[in-house]
């Protein structure tokens, strides 16, 4: 059945997504653990997405091969190479000689714009496999 | 009466292959929404269709190596798969239209649908041929 190949590609997706959701998670649950030197400040998590093609071999008994099929996954997961903040804080148990902290370099607003679209990418990937369930349940009823 | 499945069932076992393949196809494309220099791929459903009864009711050549020259009643290779141009392309690369893709494969579910249902019916009508009642 060719739609199998359907719930295969939007778990690939489900999955990619939710690796997202976790980094964005663990930024936003990080936005305010400072730090007392640059080096040890937690960084914003990215993940980088990449898609993987099937090869013919996979799947030589349908007519079409499994040509343009292609899943997603998540290929490394990046610090953000962003600077991070810099406030002089001399009261803070955490600041240096020089009476610095150091907060992360991650963008609230941008984590959270990041969740929406991840949350709606999930979505998108989850009624994709409903659909092709749906359609795959009508087709066993087929000549009944 | 021989009964033969392709004279009996017509077009649509063809039509629900493309169109269940078309499926994944269109799904790859909502999957990778968000991958970096991902293009978004579709094939001509029509064309391709055409092709394909083309071959089915005349007689063609079969091509007996891949370097063989395709020509008129020479089936050309199955699918030939296409980018799709974007309407406004993202800096990343990703030429994938998320709500366009969506719409497609909507689309493309409800024909596989009409054309399960028109194969529902041929094989009523025969279970009826069969049974004489």
């Amino acid at each position: 059945m060719a739609l199998m190949g359907v719930f295969d590609v939007a778990a690939s997706g489900l999955s990619a997504q939710n690796v997202r959701l976790n980094t964005v998670a663990s930024n936003l649950a990080n936005a305010e653990s400072v730090s007392s030197s640059i080096a040890q400040t937690y960084r914003a998590r990215v993940p980088v997405f990449q898609a993987i093609l099937e090869n013919e071999h996979g799947r030589v008994s349908r007519r079409y091969g499994s040509e343009g099929l292609s899943k997603v996954e998540v290929a490394a997961i990046v610090e953000s190479p962003a600077p991070v903040r810099k406030e002089y804080r001399p009261d803070h148990p955490l600041a240096d000689p020089q009476g610095y902290v150091y907060f992360p370099n991650v963008n609230v607003m941008e984590q959270m714009a990041d969740m929406i679209a991840a949350s709606s990418s999930y979505r998108a990937n989850v009624e994709m496999a409903m659909t092709a369930r749906e359609l795959l349940l009508r087709t066993l009823e087929l000549g009944r | 009466m021989p009964i033969s499945w392709d004279v009996a069932l017509g077009v649509h076992p063809l039509a629900l292959e493309l169109r269940a393949h078309r499926a994944e196809i269109l799904s790859s494309n909502v999957a990778n929404e968000d991958t970096p220099h991902y293009k978004a791929k579709d094939f001509d459903f029509d064309s391709i269709m055409r092709s394909a009864i083309d071959q089915q009711e005349n007689l063609t050549l079969r091509r007996t190596h891949t370097r063989h020259i395709a020509g008129p009643g020479v089936g050309a290779s199955p699918l030939e798969l296409k980018y799709r141009v974007p309407h406004t392309p993202a800096l990343d690369g990703n030429t994938v239209d998320i709500e366009l893709e969506r719409a497609e494969f909507m689309t493309n579910s409800l024909n596989y649908a009409t054309t399960l249902r028109f194969l529902d019916g041929k094989f009523k009508s025969l279970n009826k041929a069969i049974k004489g009642q």
